[in-house]
């Protein structure tokens, strides 16, 4: 065939050298874009604070009764907690206070066992993160690329098997998984340890995560599977991937950087929901296997009303929860250019499709 | 020569590109089984050549050609026939072996800018994405960043050729206009420099000016590079002004070819002379304008025998036998070039080619003058003749517009959408606001109906004054309501999904608080009364008020959204491009619908549109916009016919002769006393 005779670059029809990288990014990411993002995100966390703050307060009782826990309620011993708490300050002083001190990490003393609650949660903290870690991991490994098959084989044998294995780990509920899981690889099998925390280093710590890390990662697996299926065949059935196609673009090359890279928006908020359901999880998953991490002490916290330990777990996962959405927040404007805020150059002419 | 024989296998024309014999391709339905909707579709294309397919939507044009490419949608399948692309047949070939093929063998074009370009990819890489490796730029050349820099260099190259700056490489889609995606998504097909461009309704989403400019590139990039090209449209004015040679194709079936000149002069099938005499012309303003009856079939419910059938106004008992296929014309010599041979597909070309005014040279309809249009069948006559006489007798315009003022700001950007305009719009009578796109009709139009405010002047809809400066409050809104009402552009978006139609209307009907009636029976009597004889009056079908949009065509929606509008009968009907999506038979339907209400309701109608022969199709009055002023106002004829600003005669003259030279009722099929055949 004969070969494209197209005008040269002239002079004024010189590429441009490609923009350096922090120019782009800066471009994609203005820095007012992430301090608007951080100021939502520290007004979300100060409105959930408040809620927690008035956990004490909504809970039926006296607050200072509540706060005496099983001490007997003599009138001397109430006023020393009134007096202790400041609970007979205008109820806004009581939050200043209350909020002034969790952020210096001092939130009180656990009404149960007389600890101090920042000590308590330290332990457990790092406990629950590696859980929720590998949690995570197990969650993300399975279901983003099972979502992927799935999407792309869809209304075929492959995709039936993936939705079906999905639906059983959905409707499977946790405790049941997970005794399912002990019973199999400790029990019948006998590779990997039933319950507790482990005692020696990180090896020990692992091998004994690997359990309640599948059993926890696999109750959301599903989500993130639909989530995935449901953006690649969406993906798929757009004209720009026709398109693709059309002009001869090679298969692979069209569903990877056409494809998948229209995926990353849905599925990076779904994977932010899914952080917010493993946190919950981690509470039926260390019962079961009886870790002494966050979601059981939260178990033992509100069984015994233990309001100064919940108030503080109950921050913490809001803080964790929000944190997780700032970080989506801050990924989709990477991912997509028109979600930048940034006032791009307004399209010359308008057109009757926009009209 | 007669016509190819169908199916695979016949003998190819040495120096054919394309040759498509016989293709078919069914849809599975989920309910109804497989659906034969393209029957047997024959295209040819030489090296060089640009030949168009026109039709309605729903004729298969989209379907035909991504069958040709092997793209069809999911649920759709190639089922028997043959494609072959420089003597070589390829619907046999395995889909790696396709694939392949795509860019350099054969490329498609798709019809909408805004979806066609992936939203997360600069417009650079897409293209970049598709030059053939070996090519100066392509991966094949060695070294990262030498690699990098010959790609860059040639992407801007591909740029320059479709007349876009070098800068377009780092935009993405959405920070350009739809022309300029529209470029892009050219230079990304060009990428692999193709033998054969196929481009699907490459205009059809453009506003009038980006048409003609992206028509003009795709021919001269089709004469540069030797490529062929098939053009797909329902806008018979773009095929006939591009294309060497025209498939007209309808219901799954090619109906008529020839050359444009030959098609337009001299149509050899009802279908195409139809379509001809829908189209409206700017010189000359008829009593009705000859609409074919009825929609395209649907594909499970097309009639044996000729597909056109059951809309054709010369059907007979012949024509449903089955087996109609293209066939050379009778009394007309074979000529040299056999690639310009006529076809049609009408059975019963002989005889009504012979009655006078059946296809050609019949005795124009009686033209009458914009102001006293002739009164359609059965219509009651206008309220009165002279403007003058009845401006004075009911003093109240239905719309009047004094020096509006209207600004948008987006960041630092100022858009002034209206500078000073004034407009009236007297009581019953239809006045055409026209303009290109982003002149500011229709922020004006949002005006006249509060739905968009204005920064100051005067605006009074039927007495009632609206204040600059704030959207107007309920009370208002309610008596607004029964004094104007709009219809949009999209008849896809403007109606409720979720919603009958049925419920549309009572909607519409609560909301003007028109529901008459003193018990809760008595109302819901009153309101299903009105809305049947509504869509009777739009010439809807009774069955049609329990059906949700999705259930219907998109001129059956347009007509729902004129009878919500209509229900609450408003003194002024605002139509903003109410005909611009629709295909050109269901326009002059639809305009001439919409001459009959004015005509028997007596409202006012204020109708925006970018296309001066619908204007001076329905117009009493144009009044013309540039920039966001009106630069012209009067009577219809006297604009069309005598412009005076710039911008009008620079629109006349950019007209298609299609549009202009062509004596309009002439070939109309549809002669007055005569009825289709249902
Ligand atoms: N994916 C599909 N599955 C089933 N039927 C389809 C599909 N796409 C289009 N059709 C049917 O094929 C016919 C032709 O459609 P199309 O090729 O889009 O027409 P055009 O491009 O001429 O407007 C229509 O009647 C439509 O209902
Ligand atoms: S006359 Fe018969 S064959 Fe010809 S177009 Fe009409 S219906 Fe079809
Ligand atoms: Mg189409």
């Amino acid at each position: 065939m004969t070969p494209p005779r197209s005008p040269g670059p002239g002079p004024a029809n010189r590429p441009a050298p490609q923009r350096p990288w922090h120019v782009r990014l800066g471009a994609a990411l203005p820095l007012r874009y992430v301090l608007r993002r951080l100021a939502g995100t520290a007004g979300l966390l100060a409105v959930l604070s408040a809620a927690v703050f008035a956990l004490l307060r909504v809970a039926p009782g006296d607050p200072a009764r509540t706060l005496l826990g099983t001490r007997s309620a003599t009138p001397q011993a109430l006023a020393a907690v009134r007096a202790d708490h400041h609970l007979d300050d205008p109820v806004a002083e009581q939050y200043g206070r209350w909020l002034a001190d969790a952020l210096h990490g001092r939130l009180g003393t656990s009404i149960r066992t007389g600890q101090d609650v920042t000590a308590v949660l330290g332990d457990r903290l790092a406990l629950s993160a590696q859980l929720v870690l590998l949690g995570f991991a197990v969650a993300v490994a399975l279901g983003l690329p099972l979502g992927v098959l799935a999407g792309l084989r869809a209304r075929r044998p492959a995709d039936r098997a993936v939705q079906s294995l999905a639906v059983v780990t959905l409707s499977t509920p946790v405790f049941a998984g997970g005794l399912v899981l002990i019973y199999v690889f400790s029990l019948m099998l006998g590779w990997l340890p039933a319950y507790g925390p482990g005692s020696g280093g990180g090896g020990d710590r692992l091998l004994h995560l690997v359990l309640p890390a599948a059993t926890l990662g696999l109750s959301v697996t599903a989500v993130l599977v639909k989530l995935t299926r449901a953006a690649v065949v969406r993906e798929l059935a757009r004209e720009h991937v026709t398109f693709a196609l059309a002009r001869g673009i090679p298969t692979r090359r069209v569903l990877i950087r056409y494809v998948l890279r229209g995926t990353v928006v849905p599925v990076s908020t779904g994977i932010g929901l899914v952080l917010a359901y493993l946190l919950a999880g981690t509470v039926m998953v260390e019962q079961v296997f009886a870790l002494p991490g966050l979601g059981q002490l939260l178990v033992g916290s509100v069984t015994f009303k233990d309001v100064p330990v919940v108030q503080a777990e109950a921050l913490l996962i809001a803080a964790l929860v929000c944190l997780a959405n700032l970080t989506t927040d801050l990924v989709h404007p990477l991912a997509d250019p028109r979600l930048r805020t940034a006032a791009a150059t307004a399209p010359a002419d308008r057109d009757k499709g926009q009209a | 020569m007669y016509v190819p024989a169908r199916g695979p296998g016949g003998p190819t024309t040495p120096g054919t590109l394309l040759e498509v014999t016989g293709l078919r391709v069914v849809a599975d339905g989920a309910l109804s089984g497989p659906e034969v909707v393209l029957d047997g579709v024959d295209l040819r294309v030489a090296p060089g050549e640009c030949i168009g397919v026109v039709g309605e939507s729903g004729s298969g044009k989209s379907l035909a050609v991504r069958a040709v490419v092997g793209l069809l949608p999911d649920g759709t399948r190639t089922d028997g026939g043959s494609v072959r692309l420089r003597d070589q047949e390829i619907l046999d070939l395995p889909p790696a072996a396709r694939q392949a093929r795509r860019g350099r063998g054969v490329a498609l074009l798709m019809q909408n800018p805004f979806t066609m370009l992936h939203p997360q990819l600069t417009c650079g890489s897409q293209i970049a994405d598709g030059l053939r490796p070996g090519a100066p730029g392509g991966p094949a050349v060695s070294g990262r960043r030498v690699r990098r820099a010959a790609e860059r260099a040639e992407v801007a190259r591909r740029l320059a050729e479709v007349g876009l700056a070098p800068e377009t490489a780092d935009r993405y889609p959405h920070e350009l206009s739809g022309g300029m995606r529209q470029r892009v998504a050219v230079a990304a097909a060009l990428a692999g420099d193709p033998d054969l461009l196929i481009a699907d309704e490459p205009t059809t989403a453009l506003d009038a000016a980006n048409q003609r400019a992206v028509l003009g590139l795709l021919r001269r990039l089709q004469a540069g590079r030797g490529m062929g090209l098939v053009l797909i449209t329902h806008d018979l004015r773009v095929a006939f002004s591009a294309c060497d040679r025209v498939y007209v194709l309808y219901a799954g079936a090619v109906l008529e070819q020839g050359s444009p000149a030959e098609l337009e002069s001299d149509p050899r099938h009802p279908y195409t002379a139809g379509l001809l005499a829908a189209e409206p012309s700017v010189h000359e303003r008829l009593p009705r304008l000859p609409a074919i009856a009825g929609s395209v079939p649907a594909p499970g419910r097309r009639p044996d025998g000729c597909p056109f059938a059951d809309r054709c106004p010369h059907a007979a008992p012949v024509c449903a036998t089955p087996g109609v296929l293209l066939r050379p014309l009778p009394h007309v010599p074979a000529p040299a070039a056999e690639g310009h041979q006529r076809l049609s597909a009408c059975v019963r070309l002989a005889e009504i080619a012979d009655r006078p005014g059946a296809l050609k040279g019949g005795a124009p309809l009686p033209a009458a003058g914009p102001a006293k249009a002739a009164p359609a069948d059965g219509a009651p006559a206008p309220v009165s003749g002279d403007p003058a006489v009845r401006t004075a007798a009911a003093p109240v315009p239905a719309l009047l517009l004094e020096g509006v003022y209207r600004t948008f700001r987006s960041g630092a950007v100022r858009q002034a959408a209206a500078r000073g305009v004034s407009l009236t719009v007297p009581q019953g009578r239809v006045t055409a606001l026209v303009g290109e796109s982003g002149s500011g009709k229709t922020t004006l139009a949002r005006i006249a109906v509060g739905l968009e405010t204005f920064d100051e002047g005067r605006v009074e809809v039927g007495g009632v004054a609206l204040a600059p400066g704030r959207r107007p409050g309920h009370g208002e809104r309610v008596r607004l309501a029964g004094q104007a009402q709009i219809v949009f552009q999209d008849p896809y978006s403007s109606l409720p999904p979720l919603r009958t139609v049925e419920a549309t209307m009572r909607e519409a009907l609560a909301a003007a608080g028109q529901i008459r009636g003193a018990s809760r029976r008595e109302r819901a009597e009153w309101t299903r009364d009105r809305i049947g004889e509504l869509l009777t009056q739009t010439g809807l079908p009774a069955g049609c008020a329990t059906r949700r949009p999705a259930a219907l065509s998109g001129g059956e929606r347009q007509r729902v959204a004129v009878a919500r509008a209509l229900a609450v009968r408003p003194r002024l009907l605002v139509c903003d491009e109410v005909v611009s999506a629709l295909d050109v038979s269901v326009q002059a339907q639809l305009l001439n619908l919409l001459t009959d209400l004015q005509r028997a309701e007596g409202f006012a109608v204020l109708f925006i549109t970018h296309d001066l022969g619908v204007a001076r199709q329905i117009a009493d009055e144009v009044a013309v916009m540039y920039r966001g002023e009106l630069v012209e106002q009067g009577a219809a004829a006297d604009v069309l016919d005598r412009p005076r600003h710039a911008w009008t005669r620079r629109m006349l003259a950019a007209l298609p002769p299609a549009a202009v030279g062509r004596p309009g009722p002439a070939i109309g099929p549809l002669g007055p006393g005569e009825q289709p055949l249902q």
